[in-house]
């Protein structure tokens, strides 16, 4: 787990740094996921900031949760993709989501499921330690980037009105 | 990755074998009637594929490991069936044991490595390599003098230690996904990941032969599907980890009926 504060990273650098910034964008060119994760602060259950200075594009964030090999979401997830067949059933609906969690919740949910609830079986999708037998071709990459996280909680905030359709007793899952 | 690793994630959870139940309470120690073998999942078309004999494809396999049962083969040139004379007689119930304590090693050995050991020791021949061909056939054929009699797993206190670490490695979380064994075919047997049904994980009929696979396979062949599928560094075959694995995967599903050749989706 990264501990919040602890890491300085190449994200946060690059805001100020632009120098930086085009030295990590030129060493990440090669493996899209190898960035250190940004540093983040987790607060009443949630991390209220952005882990990136670019706001997340709901568009794009609705193409990785549909997409199997990308988000995976939709294995265990349903949600409103009326075009995408054979949603799981292992988890909360997203339907939703956006209006029973805050853009911060969403955030930490996906970062790191497992600092909500320790036996969640939601991945950490912003997480490279406190993991066993991760292949080379996995080991040290994040499931997604934080570019990449900023886009899909943009997009889950944008499913409201159906708080009703959650399943409040999963919801720890 | 892409396409194939996503294949494999999908069918990589879909069935190791069996089962639907509640959502919540599939445990090791789940009462008999509660298990349910991944052959309740499948559709009537599967189901009747796996009872006759005769659509069967793992049948052709069989059907191959009889012969090489009767073959001589090695330097000794004896078949088999030369010492264990009439398998329909001679390995009844056999294969439902295993994996058992190898006296020798006094470790366990699976019966892959029980039949290698025939081979190098008794035949004077080349062990077989693993989920080749072969290997999967005389598995296979010896699989079958079982179906339809019960797990029987020894009740052996000196497995105790190594079926405790297969159960360490059931309930331990792995992979860039960070799932446990446990996790899906425990907590969420009977749920569906994607549209593949989770089933309670029990070996009954391995090898099975899988639609997907288009072949026989081990039951650690579906271990590292479901390991890859968790992007997970799979554990190598033969390895002491699947053989431990397979001695509490053997003992959870005490008593259920074996189906050696199951088919599977």
């Amino acid at each position: 787990m990264p501990k919040p504060g602890s890491r300085r990273s190449r994200m946060m650098f690059s805001v100020d740094r632009p120098a930086l910034a085009l030295a990590s964008l030129l060493l990440s060119a090669g493996c899209a996921f190898a960035e250190d994760p940004a540093r983040y602060v987790i607060e009443n259950g949630a991390i209220a900031s952005p882990l990136t200075g670019q706001p997340g594009d709901p568009a794009r964030g609705r193409k990785i949760v549909a997409e199997r090999q990308k988000g995976l979401c939709l294995l265990c997830h349903q949600g409103p993709f009326p075009e995408e067949r054979f949603q799981g059933d292992l988890a909360p609906t997203l339907a939703g989501a956006g209006s029973r969690l805050s853009e911060g919740e969403l955030r930490l949910r996906l970062v790191d499921g497992t600092k909500v609830n320790p036996e969640t079986i939601m991945p950490s999708y912003y997480r490279t330690d406190h993991l066993q037998r991760v292949p080379p071709a996995f080991a040290g990459r994040t499931l997604l980037t934080a570019a990449e996280i900023e886009d899909v909680v943009a997009f889950l905030s944008t499913l409201r009105d159906e708080a009703k359709a959650g399943n409040p007793s999963k919801e720890a899952k | 990755m892409g396409g194939r690793a996503s294949a494999f994630l999908l069918v990589g959870f879909a069935a190791l074998g069996l089962g639907l139940a509640s959502l919540s309470a599939q445990t090791a120690d789940a009462p008999p009637s509660d298990r349910k073998s991944g052959f309740d999942y499948m559709g009537p078309d599967s189901q009747a594929m796996q009872k006759d004999d005769l659509s069967n494809p793992g049948m052709l396999g069989v059907l191959d490991g009889e012969a090489m049962w009767n073959a001589p083969a090695g330097t000794t040139q004896k078949s088999c069936a030369a010492c264990h004379g009439d398998a329909r007689e001679s390995m009844k119930g056999v294969a439902a044991k295993y994996p058992l304590l190898d006296e020798a090693t006094k470790t366990p050995i699976d019966l892959v490595g029980r039949i290698d050991q025939c081979r190098v020791d008794r035949q004077q021949a080349a062990a077989l390599p693993r989920e080749g061909r072969e290997s999967l056939a005389l598995t296979a054929f010896v699989g079958l003098q079982s179906r339809g009699m019960p797990l029987a797993p020894p009740d052996d206190a000196r497995l105790t230690p190594f079926r405790k670490a297969g159960e360490a490695l059931y309930t331990r979380r792995m992979g860039q996904l960070n799932f446990s064994c446990a996790q899906c075919h425990d907590d969420n047997a009977g749920g569906h990941l994607g549209s593949a049904p989770i089933p309670q994980a029990h070996p009954t009929g391995y090898p099975i032969y899988r639609l997907e696979w288009q072949s026989l396979g081990s039951l650690q062949r579906r271990l590292r599907n479901c390991m890859v599928g968790t992007r997970a560094e799979p554990f190598a075959y033969g390895s002491p980890e699947f053989i431990n694995l397979e001695l509490y995967l053997n003992w959870r599903a005490r008593g259920m009926e074996v189906e050696t050749p199951g088919v599977r989706p």
